[in-house]
């Protein structure tokens, strides 16, 4: 066991005391999985990483580099091999719910309305249907979609639906949101819209957020610090401070050359992870 | 400007529509008109003796034998009592059937330990050819109703239990995730994610498995009974009477047909998040 601790890992847990605690410590985290021809591979190694209340956090790397892995940590879906998570200074030991985890596939309820999904997380909670409603009706308000309540998910554009699973995993006001290349499959306009929006519901929170992305351009303007994933195993490379102004706005902010400055600083040392997990693909396809 | 185009809009519409009707009320036209050359060439075929109606019956002497069940009675008595006395087997056996069926597929779908140690004995048993049961079903439960009941019980359990299991199975794990982080127990996950996410498996395994309770209640019929459509078969079989089986059979499939309906009228109610392809109207 002591052999895969960080060696900065030196407290002890009862010391820490949970009201001051960062809101997510990775501590020698690792992941193993058994494929099924029974070899062991190795998705997160020694990963080191906090989080501080409040903060914004991308996690940039190349494909398959286990950057989805980190996320399934922190809320607690899948336990780690090795190593310690801590959230809000408790360590991880079930499903987090005071967690908002925006995933990268579409995971509406399809049988339920943008209404149902949206009350969904407060219906699960226990909340009476009628309240938990009138709330979603606000949050699909917040998030552009009054006039849609009674739509299906299949009945509207990726767009909409990123929108409605924004407002579902948001709308139990969650201390720690998680996004795993949340907007991914939407068209560049979109996106970029949907960067500002989602900059501006968390702003009006003191959420942490943990973004994982392979969009560099998008990582940076999102977030107040970065974090380089080396290519599979995954663990961090370099962790970068993203000291641009807030507010922000994603489309504009991509030209200010403190952005294009700090754009070259942290490609500079990603380009070699890309490079590397490109050659890899290359060879095994 | 705007109206002009509006108008042609409407005029495309309306055409389009126009189009829509007269294409159905050629398929309606073309469908009569097929019964018609079938039966038809039946009946002159048989009247004219190129095919004997000793062994093929014929379509004028079949209704009339309806006719006559329907008016006079059947050699078991009334004709609505023996199709009762079937539906009554085929409905029980498929109403547990299901249930049963959907309870199973859900358990050992969501407890992977169950389906680990249960699993070959349930493939075992459906290899066996389930109707050669309905021998011993016979045996246990006698010649009346729970024989029939049990015998088109299996038929229906296997195919909706497989289809249910599946239905669990391929729920999208993400969304099961998305749920237990929102605050879904184990509980509330089987009943209000699985349970709907498996429904559109479920139900299309009842088109079949409503065909499999009505063959379950009619073959336990032929193996052994006093009443029912299956004896009436039996009963005309055994007189050398074609004209009776084919009309048994045209009863059975007017009711196949009936629940077929039924049942999809209920899938288009559960399932109305589906998408549907009649939303689309091509113009």
């Amino acid at each position: 066991m002591s052999t895969v601790i960080a060696p900065e890992r030196e407290f002890s847990p009862a010391t820490t005391l949970s009201a001051d605690a960062p809101a997510i410590e990775l501590l020698g985290a690792a992941k193993r999985f058994r494929t099924p021809s029974g070899d062991i591979y190795t998705a997160l190694h020694d990963f080191n990483l906090t989080v501080g209340r409040g903060e914004f956090v991308s996690i940039v790397g190349p494909t398959g580099c286990g950057k989805s892995t980190t996320l399934s940590l922190i809320s607690g879906l899948a336990p780690p091999s090795a190593g310690e998570v801590r959230v809000m200074g408790e360590p991880v030991a079930s499903i987090g719910t005071q967690l908002g985890y925006v995933f990268q596939g579409d995971v509406l309820f399809p049988w339920k309305s943008v209404i149902g999904n949206v009350s969904a997380g407060l219906r699960f909670r226990g909340m009476p249907k009628k309240e938990a409603r009138e709330r979603a009706r606000e949050w699909i308000a917040k998030v552009g979609l009054s006039g849609f309540e009674d739509h299906y998910p299949h009945q509207l554009s990726g767009g909409m639906r990123k929108r409605t699973a924004l407002a579902q995993s948001l709308i139990t006001s969650p201390e720690i949101i998680l996004m795993d290349e949340p907007f991914s499959a939407l068209d560049v306009q979109t996106r970029t819209l949907m960067e500002d929006e989602l900059l501006e519901l968390w702003s009006s929170t003191s959420a942490s957020v943990v973004f994982v992305t392979h969009d560099l351009e998008e990582a940076i303007a999102l977030s107040d610090r970065v974090c380089v994933m080396t290519a599979g195993p995954g663990t961090v490379k370099g962790i970068y401070d993203i000291d641009l102004p807030r507010p922000r706005h994603v489309a504009e902010i991509r030209f200010d050359t403190r952005f294009v400055e700090l754009y070259r600083d942290v490609w500079e040392n990603l380009r070699d992870e890309v490079l590397l997990s490109y050659e890899r693909a290359k060879s095994n396809g | 400007m705007a109206s002009l185009v509006h108008a042609t809009l409407d005029e495309g519409v309306a055409t389009a529509r126009a189009k829509v009707r007269r294409h159905r009320q050629l398929v309606i036209t073309l469908r009569i008109a097929f019964a018609i050359v079938m039966l038809g060439s039946w009946e002159i075929l048989s009247r004219t003796k190129i095919i004997d109606p000793f062994f093929f019956g014929r379509p004028s002497e079949i209704g009339h034998k309806i006719w006559v069940w329907a008016t006079v009675g059947t050699p078991d008595g009334p004709l609505w009592d023996q199709v009762w006395i079937t539906m009554e087997e085929a409905l029980l056996g498929f109403a547990i059937g299901v249930g049963a069926g959907i309870i199973f597929g859900l358990a050992l779908g969501r407890i992977r330990l169950l389906a680990e140690v249960l699993g070959p004995y349930i493939k075992a048993a459906n290899s066996i050819p389930r109707v050669v049961l309905g021998s011993i079903f016979i045996i246990w439960l006698g010649l009346g109703l729970p024989s029939k009941v049990a015998l088109a019980f299996v038929l229906v359990f296997f195919v909706v239990f497989f289809n249910a299991f599946q239905g669990v199975r391929e729920v999208n794990e993400d969304v099961i995730a998305n749920a237990r982080i929102l605050g879904a127990s184990r509980t509330t996950v089987t009943t209000q994610v699985v349970l709907p996410s498996a429904l559109t498996w479920i139900i299309a395994s009842l088109h079949t498995s409503f065909g499999f309770a009505l063959v379950g209640a009619v073959v336990g019929e032929f193996i052994g009974s006093i009443h029912g459509l299956g004896h009436l078969i039996a009963f005309a079989q055994g007189t050398f009477d074609t004209n009776g089986v084919f009309a048994a059979m045209f009863i059975l499939a007017v009711i196949a047909l009936a629940a077929e309906f039924l049942i999809t009228t209920l899938e288009n109610r559960l399932i109305t998040w589906r998408p549907s392809r009649r939303d689309e109207v091509a113009l």
